[in-house]
């Protein structure tokens, strides 16, 4: 079957692959709503490095999708059934290493092409079913996956005290972690620190938030999560760093184009541990899947979604990246190509 | 019922490459009727897709499901007529045979030579011949037209922005369509070129969805080049 593959030729330009798929081993699934990621955006606008740009262009954009299974020789899904894709790919199994992290694995979007496709073929372990979800919040379910693993992460690496964790960064990662870590961690505080007050005022499931200007000089806590990324790491991993309490611990997950300098001194002295956390794999998936069958936690996110119109032609792929751009959360879009 | 009809009647080529029909040479990997059965079998409305398929071709076109799709019951081979609309029939009286007649039959009849049709033309299609009863697939004409009645000399020009080029899938109500083509004379029948001329033969409005210029039919030799260029496939010289 020819498949059309909608690629990112080079920054705010796109064009068509037209592949062969077959009718193999492989679940074929017609996407049917997109969100778009801060990684999609930076290779939109070609705010990547310009090696990076070479090498991994034309590629496909986006890899939060979720969408509508309609052919499975393999006999696990049904056709019609609704499921979430997952653009991690590992070749390997280990039982130490996540198979975000194993240098065998790679990325759709990333190198290979992402789900701004006509269809979509996975094996079936790369596929996760869901039901009684809203099509355009199951949309957003890589995204969650990504907070569930830097709750496993934190959970595996800190120490039991955990009276309170606070959250750098008031945009959409900050937003999920703090109602990923509120249902998994119900007996903990959870606090956030950000920049935008009105940003702040959707997390209205915190114990507490404060501008980052106004942090109290008493504030303290156990552990912290950096969800700033960019130019705001530098000044987030600082303050972090000031707050945090003795051999706390720090889940790192915000991206930044640039090297950060840190102050090693006091995390010598405090015995911090820090934790980079990136991507997520099945498990992860299988956990948002479940998080989201809770109407609390669905409902939530569903706060942080601007639905745009959908996308029926290249055209209209301008147009969702364009308004992503003015949109203080996630866009998410039907995929109508 | 919703049903999918692939059109490979012929056996004809216009290519001079092969001594096969055109829709069994292989783009890529694989013959190019099999990407376009493929791409109708993602589309869970249809409740079943004819082919219709040459007499002579029959046997190669089962084995050619058999070993690329496997068993199933949603593919139905018939043999095809003398021409285009004569095997359209042929796949609907064996529908009504099947599955009996019914004013809510749909039929979307497709170029096996289509390959590049989408899964958007064949629902839009779908959803349009349940409305309004006769659907075109249609791409904005790119080059000016000319008409020219000797065939020696322009005789007029149309206007560009109101012409398009008739692709497939045309979809329509299959008593709506049995009804119109009775109706029609001998000599009538003789000038229908596609089963769209049909309606409009009869003042029947037929509906358009927009098609794309990569949805082009693999007719002659550069057809099949631009075609194998598009897909990776080995390009002939």
């Amino acid at each position: 079957m020819i498949n059309y593959v909608y690629q990112l030729v080079s920054p705010k330009v796109f064009s068509i692959k037209y592949e062969d798929i077959s009718f193999g081993d492989k679940v074929i699934v017609r996407p049917n709503y997109m969100a778009i990621c801060h990684a999609d955006q930076r290779y939109y606008l070609g705010q990547r490095d310009i090696k990076v740009l070479n090498k991994k262009l034309p590629m496909a954009l986006i890899h939060e999708c979720c969408g509508k299974v309609v052919y499975d020789p393999t006999g696990t899904f049904s056709v019609g059934q609704r499921v979430v894709m997952i653009p991690n790919t590992p070749v390997r199994h280990d039982d130490v290493i996540f198979e975000n992290y194993d240098k065998s694995s790679y990325f759709l979007s990333s190198g290979h092409d992402g789900f701004m496709r006509e269809y979509v073929d996975l094996p079936p372990d790369r596929i996760v079913p869901y039901s009684g979800i809203e099509d355009p919040v199951a949309a957003i379910t890589e995204f969650i996956s990504v907070a569930v693993h830097a709750s496993v992460r934190f959970d595996r690496a800190a120490h039991p005290i955990r009276r309170r964790i606070a959250i750098w960064g008031d945009g959409s990662l900050s937003y999920t972690v703090a109602n990923v870590l509120k249902k998994t961690f119900p007996k903990t505080e959870i606090c956030v620190i950000g920049m935008d007050i009105r940003k702040l005022s959707h997390f209205s499931f915190v114990d507490q938030t404060y501008l980052s200007g106004e942090i109290p000089d008493s504030f303290t806590a156990d552990h912290c999560f950096e969800c700033c990324g960019g130019a705001g790491s530098p000044y987030a991993i600082d303050d972090i760093i000031r707050y945090i309490n003795p051999q706390g611990t720090v889940i790192l997950m915000g991206v930044s184009e640039n090297k950060v300098a840190i102050n090693t001194r006091d995390i010598l002295e405090k015995g911090l541990t820090f934790v980079g956390s990136s991507r997520s794999g099945r498990a992860d998936f299988e956990r948002a899947v479940e998080l989201l069958g809770n109407k609390d936690f669905e409902d939530r996110m569903r706060v942080i979604i601007s639905q745009d119109r959908p996308v029926c032609s290249i055209k209209d792929i301008l147009r969702v990246f364009a308004n992503d751009l003015t949109t203080p959360f996630k866009t998410v879009f039907k995929w109508n190509m | 019922m919703i049903f999918g009809a692939i059109l490979a009647g012929g056996t004809g080529s216009r290519m001079n490459i092969s001594d096969m029909p055109k829709q069994f040479l292989n783009l890529g990997d694989k013959p190019i009727i099999l990407h376009t059965l493929e791409k109708f079998l993602t589309c869970p409305r249809f409740d079943c897709i004819y082919v219709g398929v040459h007499p002579d071709w029959l046997t190669h076109m089962r084995d050619l499901v058999a070993k690329h799709i496997g068993q199933t019951d949603k593919i139905k081979l018939v043999p095809g007529g003398s021409d285009r609309n004569s095997t359209i029939f042929n796949i609907i009286d064996d529908i009504e045979t099947v599955f009996g007649a019914s004013d809510e039959h749909i039929i979307v009849t497709h170029d096996a030579v289509r390959p590049f049709v989408t899964l958007k033309m064949i629902e839009e299609n779908i959803d349009a011949a349940l409305q309004h009863g006769a659907v075109d697939t249609v791409a904005p004409a790119v080059d000016t037209i000319v008409c020219s009645t000797d065939g020696k000399q322009i005789s007029s020009i149309p206007d560009r922005s109101t012409m398009y080029q008739g692709q497939t899938p045309q979809s329509f109500n299959i008593n709506l369509l049995k009804s119109l083509f009775a109706d029609l004379s001998e000599t009538e029948k003789q000038t229908l070129t596609d089963a769209c001329k049909i309606c409009v033969v009869r003042n029947h409005p037929v509906y358009m969805v927009e098609g794309n210029s990569a949805n082009l039919k693999i007719t002659t030799i550069s057809d099949y080049k631009i075609a194998q260029a598009m897909v990776g496939g080995k390009v002939i010289d």
